[in-house]
């Protein structure tokens, strides 16, 4: 049908508004589906990591970037203390520091609460312009709506990105998509400029998260291809060396980051494929100037010179040792059982699993299917930009498979290349309908519509639109019911129905939290799992012993050790340690899973895998037959131990269920073994409601010196 | 054959070289020669002196091959034997792109050295 002007509106103006409607609806809804859980409960920040950034980004607010910069914090490992301005990626707590400063200055007073909670869906509506027009500098425009709608709400995306969850990932994800498309952007132009603001990108990409590896490591592999495949021209020479050489000195700028780009091995392929390029464009300009014979013998000449010279030197700075390892944390990337065997305390994070099959689905939906017929786009086609886009997709999906956290890694490259996939099938599939046709075929007769080689051209295209629309309302179906029963619990609130289907709400943690902030005093040191340990500091404001940045394995193990030795040899330990007070996750009477008696052997692992706690031995913790017990059938080690005894003192006289004896455990479903105990060294501080949080006092020295136990 | 040794041709390049490319290039050429020898200077001294502080060294360092990288950029987009592989991109808003590029590399390096 031939465009028809609406309301004086051109065809071209028609266009440009249309996709200004589907954009703003896409953003709109990116930033809705995220605030399922501020809906039904409240504006809370989530889980554990993001309070250690809401602190950080508290302290910024009220003390300014020097401060923050240069910030010693002593109320967490004691007594070691750890350098927070030297140790995080301050991009995320500079972003929000940066809005809210910014709203207050308009005279909108929001509280940092509330922004810390709203920025990673703010984020989010961002990510999708820019997926937008990544997709749009790949493919085409109806492509890139189509990327659009996708990542405002794939599931993959929104799990670390819902409203609450103020971590890293939130920005990070926007920061990587726009160093991509600056960088694709320079690569087809060849323009100095497009690189340079790539390089800032990157520098606020690697302000933002760890993460930033896989780029620094993704783009050379893009160049190395290029390469290779013999597609290598001065744009992406300018393009490459200005990226690295640039964002090189901007990324040294982080002080976590230091002088890491230029010493460790994550960051040696970058270097080598920067020398690579100058070595294969100058060998191109004296191909290009010189005859072929002159050209042959200056080859040989310089092949074994530069040769030489590069190996030796290789050699020489490994072995002396001047460029450093691979780090654990990507070394077991390459080797996923590296962190097995070696490192329990890598293992043990429940979010560096390998992704399971059905987590795929879970995550993706229809972009599994949609992913390869994307790669095959690409593959058909294929110049610079594309086969960037291949290696992106492809290497991400190896990483997504090893660990679980990274498949936010991988949603924004199966939203692009699916809705390629998608724009392409439904493009050439769009061209067969009969109402289409009309265009081409202009005044012909009638009867040369029909194809004998292709019968029912226009009933399988109805069939295949049809389809794929009804794939993509499953999609988005599923996507929204994903989001509003996976993830988007606080998981510092719970709630459950209770019998008479009103909703029963725990708010354990937090009464827990507030009672150590109000009853005890300012210098009290705080012992538990490391956990809990930045949702203490946040909410408690006490000093701890060790939380969730596990940078010092040897101290967490001591603590391992406390938890799972006799009262006797724990009270030595805590003695040692300071401790005022202790804290346990308990979820017996209610049935909450995630408690420390489940965490409990990840706790004996750790503690028994130093010099110190030489003598805990994960078997001995196991029945006769090796199952971990808590009946009367467990093992004598595992019921006389000081985590045992803290989480059920006084539990055997509770009734949890009818037709049940007292003290019945409704997670691990056993009656417990040992019942009636009194505690030597400990004093039952207080205990929550629902019996979640149970806090112990660690008693003082005896009178007259002598021993508690 | 044996008469051309690698010498030879690399005279003859030289010579090559002097008689065929222009003015201009001629200029950017002698301006990333003295960015070479001020970055090898800067790189012999720290080898004899010690890299304490690191990262002044690295700073000035990165910064000489950043600013020849720079130059040869500007080179590759100036030349006009390589006009259709940078099609819209005119000499002057290529040395423009070069000032923007520097502006934001000095900006770091003087951060950076301490």
């Amino acid at each position: 049908m031939p465009k028809v002007a609406y309301f004086r509106v051109t065809p071209e103006r028609q266009q440009i508004l249309l996709k200004g409607l589907v954009l703003s609806i896409c953003c709109v809804l990116a930033f809705c589906v995220r605030l399922f859980s501020v809906l039904r409960f409240e504006s809370v920040i989530h889980e554990f990591d993001p309070y250690f950034n809401y602190r950080t980004t508290k302290f910024l607010t009220e003390e300014g970037f020097y401060s923050f910069h240069n910030w010693f914090d002593d109320a967490a490992w004691y007594p070691l203390g750890r350098i927070i301005g030297g140790t995080i990626y301050p991009g995320l707590m500079v972003t929000a520091a940066t809005i809210y400063k910014f709203l207050h200055f308009i005279n909108i007073p929001i509280d940092i609460r509330n922004m810390c909670v709203f920025l990673a869906p703010l984020f989010s509506s961002l990510t999708t312009i820019v997926t937008y027009l990544l997709t749009k500098e790949l493919s085409n425009s109806s492509a890139g709506l189509l990327a659009a709608a996708f990542i405002a709400v794939v599931p993959g995306y929104i799990s670390r990105s819902v409203a609450g969850s103020y971590d890293n990932e939130g920005i990070a994800i926007f920061c990587m998509l726009l160093t991509y498309y600056f960088w694709i952007k320079s690569v087809k132009s060849g323009n100095v400029f497009w690189s340079v603001l790539c390089s800032i990108a990157y520098f606020y990409m690697v302000s933002s998260w760890g993460g930033y590896v896989f780029l620094i490591n993704l783009i050379p592999i893009h160049v190395l291809f290029c390469i290779i495949t013999g597609r290598f021209s001065h744009r992406i020479y300018v393009a490459y060396t200005t990226v690295y050489c640039v964002g090189t000195i901007l990324s040294m700028q982080i002080s976590f980051v230091g002088f890491q780009p230029v010493q460790t091995s994550e960051h040696m392929g970058a270097l080598g494929v920067f020398g690579l390029c100058q070595i294969v464009s100058f060998v191109a300009f004296l191909r290009k100037k010189l005859s072929a014979a002159n050209f042959a013998i200056l080859w040989q000449t310089m092949l074994y010179l530069i040769g030489g010279v590069v190996i030796a030197a290789v050699l020489v700075l490994t072995v002396s040792g001047k460029i450093a390892p691979w780090t654990g944390r990507f070394y077991s990337l390459l080797d996923p059982s590296y962190a097995k065997n070696n490192i329990p305390i890598i293992a043990s994070v429940s979010e560096h699993q390998p992704t399971t099959w059905s987590s795929f689905y879970f995550d993706l939906h229809m972009l599994v299917f949609m992913f390869p017929v994307g790669l095959y786009v690409c593959f058909k086609d294929i110049n610079d930009h594309n086969m960037f886009i291949i290696l992106y997709g492809v290497t991400s999906m190896y990483f997504a498979a090893v660990m679980v956290r990274l498949m936010l890694v991988l949603a924004p490259v199966m939203c692009i290349l699916g809705a390629i996939g998608t724009n392409h099938v439904l493009t050439s599939y769009m061209k067969n309908l009969d109402s289409v046709q009309v265009v081409k075929e202009k005044k012909g007769p009638k009867g040369s519509k029909v194809d004998n080689t292709y019968p029912a051209k226009n009933e399988v295209a109805i069939g295949v639109v049809l389809g794929l629309t009804l794939f993509l309302g499953l999609f988005a179906t599923h996507s929204i019911w994903v989001t509003a029963e996976a993830y988007s619990s606080p998981s510092i609130v719970l709630s459950a129905r209770s019998g008479d289907g009103g909703r029963i709400i725990f708010d354990d943690f937090r009464e827990a939290y507030y009672w150590l902030r109000q009853n005890t005093p300012e210098d009290a040191k705080i012992m538990s799992w490391w956990d809990y340990g930045y949702q203490i500091t946040a909410m408690a404001n006490r000093t701890i012993i060790v939380d969730n940045n596990t940078w010092n394995n040897t101290h967490i193990s001591r603590v391992g050790q406390a938890m799972a030795s006799t009262e006797e040899h724990a009270y030595e330990i805590m003695r040692e340690l300071d401790v005022d007070y202790v804290l346990v996750i308990f979820g017996g009477m209610t049935g909450y899973s995630s408690d420390d008696i489940n965490k409990f052997l990840w706790m004996v692992r750790i503690g028994g895998s130093t010099d110190r706690g030489a003598h805990i031995k994960e078997t001995d913790y196991y029945t006769p037959t090796g199952e971990f017990r808590v009946d009367s059938e467990g093992s004598p080690t595992l019921q006389n131990c000081m985590m045992y005894k803290m989480c059920y003192y006084r539990f055997g006289q509770v009734y949890t269920e009818q037709n049940q004896p007292t003290g019945y455990d409704r997670v691990r479903n056993a009656e417990i073994g040992n019942k009636d105990f009194e505690l030597d060294v400990l004093d039952e501080a207080y205990t929550t409601e629902h019996w979640i949080v149970r806090i112990y006092k660690v008693k003082d020295l005896d009178n007259r010196g002598n021993p508690r136990t | 054959m044996s008469s051309e040794s690698a010498y030879s041709v690399v005279a003859k390049f030289m010579e090559d070289y002097q008689v065929k490319t222009s003015q201009k290039l001629k200029i950017i050429d002698l301006y990333l020669g003295y960015i070479l020898i001020t970055g090898v200077i800067q790189f012999v001294y720290c080898a004899l002196v010690g890299t304490f502080p690191f990262n002044s060294f690295l700073s000035g360092f990165i910064s000489c091959v950043s600013s020849f990288v720079l130059g040869v950029n500007l080179r590759l987009q100036v030349n006009p034997e390589n006009a259709k592989e940078f099609k819209s991109i005119a000499p002057e808003r290529a040395f423009a792109d070069f000032l923007f590029a520097h502006v934001v590399l000095h900006l770091v390096v003087v951060n950076f050295i301490g």
